[in-house]
This record gives structure tokens, sequence and C-alpha cells, in this order.
């Protein structure tokens, strides 16, 4: 991470709530609120890990950050350089053409993002043509560049996507999702559907990449060790939420919301005859369309108090690290 | 970049070699070729005229210049049956491409914006499908006239519903596909998406649907004209030539002439059904 920080991405309370409807007329009986209100920073260079259960809502936090899906309300601001934000929900169809090369996407599923009509060619030929680079003998050298950096031949740019293993598809998604330059990528899970041997080789393969290019990552993963190999700076999410938002070092070292003792007490010990106390949470995750009152985490809370039904807890920084944010009342009380 | 072609796969050299194993769609596609061909070509096969009257033959059974006989009027039964192939065909092979051509663009655009235009959509495919064919016909073919046109006209609006549920079925399934949000998220136009990466994966159902609808339209035409609102009687079809049957004398004294040309519709038909299954199996990508 640089020392002069740079913002790239600054999303401000934004929602996606996704309407449940009911009857004949289609009427609106409540909302999944998938994101809730959710404020972040990314800034540039960096990696932002962003954890949590299934169904916390991080990968459609992913998917609106680059309006895949429309956001119900807020707003995320994009960092054009030198400080030129715009904010890209209210984009029209040109700005959100020209956003499209800023940031990209690698998916969770290598084995259905690639159109298993086409040979990878095409597949890769087609993001070039969209934005304009007419040439085939550029985009040919622009496809061998994406390629030599993901370590693939060229030559298999004829085959088909079932010709090709999964790991071996995620990094044709890397390369890609890079073939347009983009400054920020944003990874939803994209190791989680790979063999543990060949995520490390990806996972390596991106840093790399990162390192290379300069790049700023958005990492969504729901495995704790990967986050923590991956990112710098890492996001903790509970229910659309962010309950803690913390560097590597301060998160792994001293987690402060309790959901956050809870996940990595779980992560297991490789050394054998070691039991670690673990920190077992009671209790299912709370449906998202009646989320508890107050603090959403105090059904299964170790240290609820009588607050936490009725308040809900703003993000906080700590007292001595300041970029360790967490939205839990048993430190709201110390500050106060 | 210099590709070495020697990686390349061809899933086309692939399929052909898949669809020559398949022996039953094998024969249907041969039949099927011959009978188009020899209708195409049918001035090399018959010397006669399907409208050259002929008195001094009437209704002679198959002999030797006649090969299948002739009908009432002296007119050669098997250069009918050959001219009149070449409008059966015609008007099955259009009008089953002009249907799967609105069922295609209708179930496109329904299955991917969904909501309300595609229940307005659905709708309009419903009110089609709960009138009758038949009479929806008999009112468009009295409205409009009887011509080859109105009957390829009709066909086309009245067969498009199944090819419809079936491309509106697999949008609805395909969309929610990674590489379609891969393709938003390169900020691809929603009709490329549609139309470019979509649906070539819905194209085999089509496909097959189409060649069903083939043979279908081929038995409408005969149905219909053979009760007498198809394509106007001077014109030889295979349901006009079988028209010439409705009489009990003839059914019971001159049997070449529905015989004949009900076999020939029938092998057409089961010909086609058997060609069209064979492309279902080869280009099912569930299969591969």
């Amino acid at each position: 991470m640089p020392n002069e920080k740079e913002l790239i991405f600054s999303v401000q309370g934004l929602r996606k709530w996704f309407p449940i409807q009911k009857g004949m007329f289609k009427r609106t009986v409540g909302h999944v609120k998938a994101v809730d209100d959710v404020s972040l920073n990314v800034y540039k260079g960096e990696t932002l890990g962003i954890v949590g259960e299934s169904g916390c809502g991080k990968s459609t936090l992913g998917k609106t950050m680059m309006m895949l899906q429309r956001p119900t309300g807020g707003a995320v601001l994009y960092n054009y350089g030198d400080g030129n934000f715009k904010d890209i929900t209210k984009f029209n169809g040109k700005e959100m053409h020209d956003f499209r090369k800023q940031v990209q996407m690698v998916f969770q599923d290598p084995y259905s993002a690639l159109n298993p009509l086409k040979k990878i060619y095409t597949s890769f030929e087609e993001p070039l043509k969209i934005h304009g680079i007419n040439a085939k003998a550029e985009r040919e050298k622009m496809m061998d560049a994406v390629l030599k950096m993901v370590n693939i031949q060229p030559d298999y740019l004829l085959r088909y996507p079932h010709e090709f293993s999964g790991g071996q598809r995620q990094r044709l998604c890397i390369a890609r999702a890079l073939e347009i330059k983009p400054r920020v990528l944003i990874c939803d899970e994209p190791v989680s559907a790979l063999d543990v041997s060949i995520q490390a080789q990806v996972l390596n393969l991106m840093k790399e990449i990162q390192k290379e290019l300069n790049l700023t990552y958005l990492f969504i993963a729901h495995d704790l060790s990967v986050v923590q190999y991956m990112s710098d700076r890492i996001v903790v999410m509970y229910l659309g939420k962010i309950v803690e938002i913390a560097g590597k070092r301060s998160l792994y070292n001293n987690p402060a919301h309790p959901y956050t003792q809870a996940l990595l007490s779980a992560i297991p010990v490789p050394v054998i005859r070691r039991e670690k106390k673990r920190q077992v949470l009671r209790g299912e995750v709370p449906s998202p369309i009646n989320k508890p009152s107050g603090c959403a985490f105090h059904t299964r809370c170790p240290h609820r108090t009588e607050i936490c039904e009725r308040e809900e807890p703003r993000l906080i920084p700590d007292q001595t690290d300041p970029e360790h944010l967490c939205a839990c009342h048993l430190y709201n009380k110390t500050a106060a | 970049m210099e590709l070495n072609k020697s990686h390349a796969s061809n899933m086309f050299q692939k399929n052909v070699r898949k669809f020559l194993r398949n022996k039953l769609a094998m024969i249907g596609m041969v039949v099927m070729l011959i009978i188009l061909l020899m209708c195409v070509f049918a001035p090399v096969f018959t010397s006669y005229r399907a409208d050259q009257p002929d008195f001094s033959a009437r209704t002679q059974p198959p002999n030797l210049p006649h090969i299948l006989g002739t009908d009432k009027l002296g007119r050669d039964v098997f250069s009918r049956i050959l001219y009149g192939g070449r409008y059966s065909i015609l008007i099955g092979v259009t009008g089953a491409f002009f249907g799967s051509l609105i069922g295609v663009i209708l179930g496109a655009i329904a299955g991917y914006f969904g909501k309300l235009i595609d229940s307005a959509i659905v709708r309009l495919s419903e009110i089609f499908q709960t009138v009758p064919n038949m009479i929806l016909i008999l009112i468009l073919g009295a409205v409009f006239g009887r011509s080859i046109g109105n009957l390829l006209f009709i066909f086309a609006i009245t067969g498009w519903m199944t090819t419809f549920r079936i491309v509106r079925n697999e949008f609805i399934a395909l969309k929610g596909e990674t590489y379609v949000q891969v393709c938003e998220a390169f900020g691809m136009s929603k009709i490329d998406i549609m139309f470019k990466q979509i649906l070539p994966n819905v194209m085999s159902p089509v496909i097959v649907a189409t060649t069903v609808n083939v043979a279908h339209f081929i038995l409408s035409e005969a149905g219909l004209s053979f009760i007498g609102v198809g394509v106007p009687s001077a014109t030889p079809t295979w349901g006009n030539i079988l028209n010439a049957a409705k009489s009990l004398d003839v059914i019971s004294n001159y049997w070449w002439l529905w015989v004949v040309p009900g076999v020939v519709i029938t092998v057409f038909v089961l010909a086609v059904n058997f060609f069209g299954d064979g492309l279902r199996d080869v280009l099912d990508p569930k299969q591969q």
C-alpha cells in the first residue's frame, strides 16, 4: 500500500433491496435487504477483502458497485483520477460504457463464464470490439499480452471452453477481464469453485498481476485464509451490513466484533492435538427479510445486552487504531 | 500473432460424424433429399406437364407411359406429384421458417426483458393458442381469400407459439448464466447479448421445432386443400391432388389417385420427422 492513499471508490450508504412480490397484482410485501446501508472506501493499489457467510450480501455488493445491479439507494463515487469523482449510479448509457473500461469483474463460476458455443478467440475478441479496437492485429497483440500474463499458450484460443480445466478457465476469465486494461478488478469468489491445489496457483497469479499492473482488487470470498492471504484491508459483512473494517493484521490479531471473533475462531488449525478454543455460534442466520431489530447480530451474540435489541450500532473507529472500525455497542459504550 | 491450427478443435466435424452414425436420421435425410430433388428437378424425371389434360387417356391405372396412372382429366399423376411437391414443400418450409422467426424474436424479447413485456407477449401467445387453429385458418382464409401467399401468412402467424415458448424458457434459464453477466460487465449492447450470445445456445431446439413444423404445415396444407379452403384447386399441391379422392367413386375404383399422394405425404413427413429427431440428438448441448 502506498503511503499517500488515493481513494478510488467511495461507497456511501449503498442499499440493494430485492422486492418480494405476492399475489396476482404483484403487491410488494417486503424486501430482501441484501445490501443495507453500506459505506466503505477503496484505495488505489490495495486489495480490499470482503468476507461473510453465504447470503450476507457480499456478491450483491460487488455487483452493485459496478452497476450490474441497480442499487435501491445510496451513491458509488468513482475516482477518474486526480479527485475527479463521479457518481456511477447516475450514469447514462454512454458514461456507463466508458466506465466499463475502468472496472472489470471476475466471477465465481469459471465453468459458465465462457460461452460454451464460442471459441475462446471469439470470447476474447468481443470485449475489444465493443471498446472500439477495430484493427485485428492490434486486438491480437492485446490478447497475446494478457494470455502471457496468465501463462496460457495463444494457440489454445482456437479451442472451446469445455476443453479446459477449471483452473485454466478461471485464468482465461482473468485474462479476458484484464484485456481492456481496467484499473479495478472486482473478484467475486474467484477461487471457491476450484481445487485447493489450483486455488493457490490462481491466487499467486493474481498477486503477481496486481503488482505488475498496479491494480486495485476488491476481493470477495468466504474463505478466511484466502482473504487473509490476498487482502490488505478486510471488510466483514453480516446480513447486508458491515460489522467490521480493519487492516489485515489488526483484524486477525484483535478482532473486535463478536461475529468476527466467532468467524476467526472457526478457522481450522493445522496442528495435531492442539484443540483451539472455539467460540461456536448458536442458532441460524436470521432471514434478511425480517431482520432483527437493533443490532442484526444480537440474536446470536454471546455478549448481548439490552441496548442491542433496541438500537442499531454505528461503525465507530477504534480508540487506538482509527483504521479499525467496528459496529458494536460493546465498544460504543467505552468510547462514550 | 500466429496461431497453430493443429490446436484447433472443430465442433462441426464432430457433429457431422455423430449425425452420420445415426441410422434413422440418415435414412430420413436421404429420403427427404430424394423427394426434394425429384420435385425441384421435375422436368428431368417426367415429360408430362402437371396441368396438361389428355382426354384420350383418362383414369388409366399405372402403366408404362404413365407410371402412376392418370386422373379423371387424363393428367399424369406422377408429374402432378412432382410439381405439386414443389408447392407443398415450399409452403411447409417457408411457413415453418417464418413461424420460427416470429417465435424466436418474440421469445428472445419476452425471456430476456421479462416483467411487463414478458406478460404481454405471453398473453398474446395464449390468445393465439386458445383459438383453435383450424377455425383461425378458416376465418383468415375467408377474409383474405385463397392463395399460397395467404396460406403462408396464416401458417406463420398461427405457428410461432411452440418456438416462442421454447425460446422464452431457454432465455429465462440462460440469462442468469455467468457469461451473460460477463458480457454485461463489458458493456455489450442488449441486442448483441440476446442475439449473439444467448440465441446460438437456444438454436438446437428451435431447429428441431422448425423441422417438426415443416412436417406439420405440409399436413395442414394437405388437410386444408382437401376440404377446399387451402390453395386454389388449379395449383397442384399434394393436398389438392388428394382432394380428388373426395368421392366414393374414386376411393373404390381408382386407388392410385389417393394411395399414391397419401403415401408420398406420409413418407416425406416421416422422413422430415426422423431428420429432426436426429438433429436434436446431435445439437443438444447437454449430450456433448
